[in-house]
This record gives C-alpha cells, sequence and structure tokens, in this order.
C-alpha cells in the first residue's frame, strides 16, 4: 500500500528560509532511514506559497489569486511517498519524522498520513471504464511523474 | 485518548514488521545462534503483547524490544551456566571454554547494539537465510520471515500452503543451518558472487511469484511483489557496489510499473504489447530507470540482472508499442543468452526477431527449440508457436499449438486466454455458417 506523508507549512518554510545545518542532518537522516528499509519512493519540498498561485473555479470562471496565503497549517509544504504494510505502519514512519529539529521552537507542526486509491479499490463499472477511456487519452508520459 | 486492545494489537503487528529484522539480526550476531535469537525475539515480542495494552507503546518501540530480547539472552546465559554447575563432572572438558565464551557474551550482550554495525548485520542475516545449503522454498521462507517480517500465516496464505508446512520449513531450516555450522558472516572473496547470487535469486523468486502466481485462480498476488520490492531495496542500500543487486531491483520496479495494466476488469491477464500504457506507473519506471543507471555506471551492464532490466526499460520507454526497438531487444536477448544461456531466452529473442523480420523468421527460430527437452512442458513454447502460425493464416495447427499451451499451464487465469485465442483460430479456419 502506498501512503503520502503531506507536511504542513510553517512559519520557517513559507517565509523561505532555507533549513539549518541540524535540520537538514536529522532529516537526511530520516530520509536514509525510510530508504534502507526499502519503503521510500518518493519525497520532494515546496517553495513557499507566496512562489505560487491558486486557481479558483466558480460558475464556470476561473479567477486566479497568487500567494502568499495566509493559513499556514493548511498549507502544503512537502511530502514522501511511502510504501508500507498497513496504515498503522504509515503512522508509525509519520512519528519518527524528525519535527523537533526542523520546526520553529514552540510551534506546532503537522503531516498528514492519506493512502492512494489502489486498484482494488475500484470494482469495475460503467464509469471505471470512461475513466479509463479518458485516461487512454491522455500521452502516455502525463501525470506528476513525467519521464 | 485511550487506544483500544484491537488498535494496540495492529500498531504492535506494524512495528514488528519495522522492528524484527533488526532484532533478529543484532541478536543472531550477539548469541551466534538464529534459533535463539529468533526466540528471543519472539519473547520480546510476546512481552510486548503482554504489556502494551496496559501500559502503552513505548516512545522508541525498537529500543525496547531489544532490551527486552536482551535481557532474555542475559536470563538464558545465567541458566546456561547453572546448568554447566549442576553437570560439572559431564560439563569438565568444556567448563573452562564456556566459562571464556559466557563472559564475552554477557559483555557484549551489555554494550548497545551499535547503528553503525546494524547494517553488517541485517546484510549476514540476508545471507544466512539464503545461504545454498538450504532448498530454495526454505530460503524463501526464511527471508520473509526474518527479512520481510511476515508472520508464517502471511507466508502460508501468500504462498497457498498450510501454515504447518510453512512452520515446518522454517524449523527444518535453522535445523539443517545448525548442523551445518552455517557461520552467521558476509562472504568474502571468491564465495561472495555465488552467494549474492543466491540471495538475488531468492528474491527474484519471490516476486515472480508474486507477478505470475505459478498456481491458484489469480494472475498476480501484488503483495508479493511489494514484499520483494522491499527485500531488493533494502539489499541494494546495503551493498551499493554491486551491480546486480541494483540490476535486480530495477527489474523489479520496472516491471511492477505494469502492475495495473496487465489484467482486465475481470482479473484476466493482458500481454505486454496490448496494455494500456498511460496506466504504467510512470513513479516506478522513473526509479527503475535510475536503478539500471546505477547498474550500468557500475560496470555491470552485462548482468543477467541488469540485461533483463534494460529489456523491461526498452518496454517501459516506448510510447506505444509500435516504437517498441525490437532491433536493440533482440540485441540484449542475444547477450543475455550469451551470459545466461537458456532455450527460454532464446524464445524472447525468436519474437523479438518476428517482430523485426516478421512472423517466418520467428517460426524459424522456435521451430529449432521444438526438442529442446528443457523445453518440453513449458507452455510458452507452444503459446508463442500459435501465435506466429496464427499471423501466417495457418489456423488450424496454431489452434492446436494453443490448445497444447493451454493444457501446459498451471495458472486458470492464463489457460482461459489460450483457450480463448484457440477457439478464434477455430472460428477463423472455419467461419461460422459454413
Amino acid at each position: 500500500m502506498r501512503f503520502m506523508m503531506i507536511v504542513k507549512a510553517n512559519k520557517l518554510s513559507e517565509a523561505g528560509a532555507l533549513p539549518s545545518e541540524a535540520a537538514l542532518a536529522a532529516m537526511g537522516k530520516y530520509n536514509e532511514e525510510l530508504q534502507k528499509a526499502g519503503v521510500l519512493l518518493d519525497l520532494s519540498g515546496l517553495k513557499p506559497t507566496s512562489k505560487g498561485a491558486r486557481v479558483k473555479y466558480a460558475g464556470g470562471k476561473a479567477t486566479v489569486v497568487d500567494g502568499p496565503f495566509s493559513e499556514a497549517k493548511e498549507l502544503v509544504a512537502g511530502y514522501w511517498i511511502i510504501q508500507v504494510k498497513s496504515k498503522e505502519e504509515a503512522i508509525e514512519w509519520a512519528k519518527r519524522i524528525p519535527f523537533e529539529a526542523t520546526s520553529p521552537a514552540g510551534e506546532a507542526t503537522e503531516v498528514e498520513v492519506r493512502p492512494f486509491y489502489e486498484l482494488e479499490d475500484f470494482a469495475p463499472g460503467p464509469a471505471v471504464e470512461s475513466a479509463k477511456e479518458r485516461a487512454k487519452k491522455l500521452p502516455a508520459n502525463a501525470g506528476p511523474h513525467r519521464g | 485518548m485511550t487506544a483500544t486492545a484491537e488498535e494496540t494489537r495492529r500498531r504492535i503487528e506494524a512495528l514488528w514488521r519495522m522492528e524484527s529484522p533488526k532484532l533478529y539480526a543484532g541478536l543472531t550476531r550477539l548469541v551466534r545462534d538464529l534459533g535463539l535469537a529468533e526466540e528471543l525475539a519472539q519473547d520480546a515480542l510476546v512481552a510486548a503483547l503482554e504489556r502494551w495494552p496496559e501500559s502503552g507503546v513505548p516512545e522508541n518501540p525498537g529500543a525496547w524490544l531489544m532490551t527486552t530480547a536482551k535481557h532474555r539472552a542475559i536470563d538464558e546465559l545465567r541458566r546456561d551456566k547453572l546448568l554447566v554447575g549442576k553437570h560439572e563432572e559431564l560439563a569438565r572438558d568444556v567448563a573452562s571454554g564456556q566459562e571464556e565464551r559466557s563472559a564475552d557474551l554477557e559483555a557484549r550482550i551489555e554494550r548497545d547494539l551499535d547503528e553503525e554495525n546494524l547494517g553488517d548485520d541485517l546484510l549476514r542475516l540476508i545471507f544466512t537465510a539464503c545461504h545454498p545449503v538450504l532448498s530454495p522454498e526454505a530460503r524463501v521462507a526464511m527471508t520473509l520471515r526474518l527479512l520481510g517480517g511476515l508472520t508464517t500465516a502471511e507466508i502460508a496464505r501468500a504462498f497457498l500452503v498450510p501454515e504447518p508446512t510453512i512452520a515446518q520449513r522454517i524449523v527444518r531450516a535453522k535445523k539443517t543451518l545448525g548442523e551445518a555450522q552455517v557461520p552467521f558472516e558476509v562472504p568474502r572473496g571468491g564465495e561472495r558472487a555465488a552467494r549474492l547470487a543466491s540471495v538475488l535469486e531468492v528474491i527474484y523468486l519471490i516476486f515472480n511469484e508474486g507477478y505470475a502466481a505459478t498456481a491458484g485462480d489469480d494472475w498476480m498476488r501484488p503483495e508479493l511483489c511489494e514484499d520483494a520490492l522491499r527485500l531488493g531495496r533494502v539489499l541494494a542500500e546495503l551493498t551499493p557496489d554491486e551491480p546486480e543487486a541494483q540490476g535486480l531491483v530495477a527489474l523489479m520496479e520496472i516491471q511492477a510499473s505494469r502492475e495495473r495494466a496487465r489484467r482486465g476488469p475481470t482479473g484476466e491477464p493482458i500481454l505486454l504489447l496490448e496494455q494500456d500504457r498511460s496506466r504504467w506507473d510512470q513513479l516506478l519506471i522513473r526509479r527503475g530507470l535510475a536503478a539500471l543507471d546505477r547498474a550500468e555506471a557500475l560496470g555491470g551492464a552485462r548482468g543477467p540482472y541488469a540485461l533483463q532490466a534494460a529489456l523491461a526499460a526498452c518496454h517501459a520507454r516506448a510510447r506505444t508499442a509500435a516504437d517498441t526497438d525490437w532491433a536493440r531487444i533482440a540485441g540484449l536477448y542475444g547477450a543475455l543468452g550469451e551470459v545466461a544461456p537458456s532455450p527460454i531466452v532464446e524464445l524472447n529473442r525468436a519474437i523479438a526477431l518476428a517482430m523485426l523480420f516478421g512472423p517466418e523468421a520467428g517460426l524459424k527460430l522456435v521451430d529449432a527449440l521444438k526438442d529442446d527437452p528443457a523445453l518440453a512442458s513449458y507452455h510458452l513454447l507452444p503459446s508463442v508457436r500459435g501465435d506466429f502460425l496464427t499471423k501466417l493464416g495457418r489456423f488450424d495447427e496454431a489452434r492446436a499449438e494453443l490448445e497444447r499451451a493451454a493444457a501446459l499451464t498451471q495458472n486458470a487465469r492464463e489457460r482461459a486466454l489460450l483457450l480463448a485465442r484457440a477457439a478464434a483460430c477455430g472460428e477463423a479456419a472455419s467461419p461460422s455458417g459454413t
């Protein structure tokens, strides 16, 4: 089973501050642990929302709102994708993230653990078939993991 | 918020999967006896199952389990000493040696298990579990249990055999390792290559059992593929200089990337060239290609796993089936045939050449393999022959071959597919209404 561990933003990440040496070392060690355990599939960090934008859709119209956005705890700052046997195992890995080294003192940090949909989650049916048809029309390399 | 007993049990299960390989590895190094190490680790698990639902799960569960197991080891040792004392006459010959060994052992147990040593211990454990003195089935069971963190019941379910069979297999394997006095070490020198090949073979066996289930009604058992991938990734991390470990990971990642595309809505198999490539997992392909790059950078481009990974990569890189670089594929099969000669490789080379030069060319090569005893009961030979004959419009012969292939395969899904193709040939040979 695959899970995404979604790291929420904090003041530091939103300010675009690069992590300290100590934070980098702690995260590096953690990532290495994930890799050595054979569970790490992918990871990335995101730049602060001041570098991004939101596109809102309403009534058939798209409106663009430039960042930054204020509600730091609702913002995503990065993610890991891991492959494990159970939700419990994913949570155990999430508990080991060395946040004490990476978040500003006294500030709470949050990570959200979410399972991916798996093939088994979809019973065959017309909607699934039509989704597959749509997927067929996409270029072969479309998707978040181009190349 | 208090966890229910069931929640705690599930947590312990997850923690056990994560921590047990380290426990087995560290403890085996300490007590030099895999069987005893396993008992100690199991004792620690039992203690956790007893206490944690009451006390809550400790802050560092891995360290708790290890400490508990170490205390058991010391208890065991003291009891041993006592036994030696009680049977003094009997034990006189060995007593001094035993005393020395025990003191040494106790000192080592008291010392904290060094993180630095953990990797080496795990590698020793992999080599021990995959030791050639064990049968392939035993190696698979030992590897899944000791390194994959699977329970006996889970292994039994994955291989569709009764649980006592697996339990027996593991007991016998430990006995065999003890009797053969297999040292707990990473083989060096000339022995290393052969022993590593055995490890790689075991991991790929597990993967293949998941990828193309040899028996049963399911075409795939993806959980076994994931177990094998995890083991392969662990091994590749532990042996970063071994190109074939990287090659095997590359091969498994790329093959696993097709999982979603190789089954139809009712679970029927879909052949590679007919798969919807938009369903291939680009994340796994990217990981596989990176591992293949590492294998090649280490000078291992001609290793059997790296060559097979390169073949899988050819398909992964082709945007459509028509874009497939069949010349490169035929060349890679030629190279593979040189380092690991096999009629199955030759059969695949025939398929590639048929794609390049037409079914007639392929048929010629396949006919040369027809009498190879190694392929006598291999369903893919008549299956491939049947395919070439279909393309040549020789439907009656094609049908006979496909039916023969259907009779040879052990997999129910594959049999159904072959029979459907045979029936289609039958209809083509005598169109309905005549």
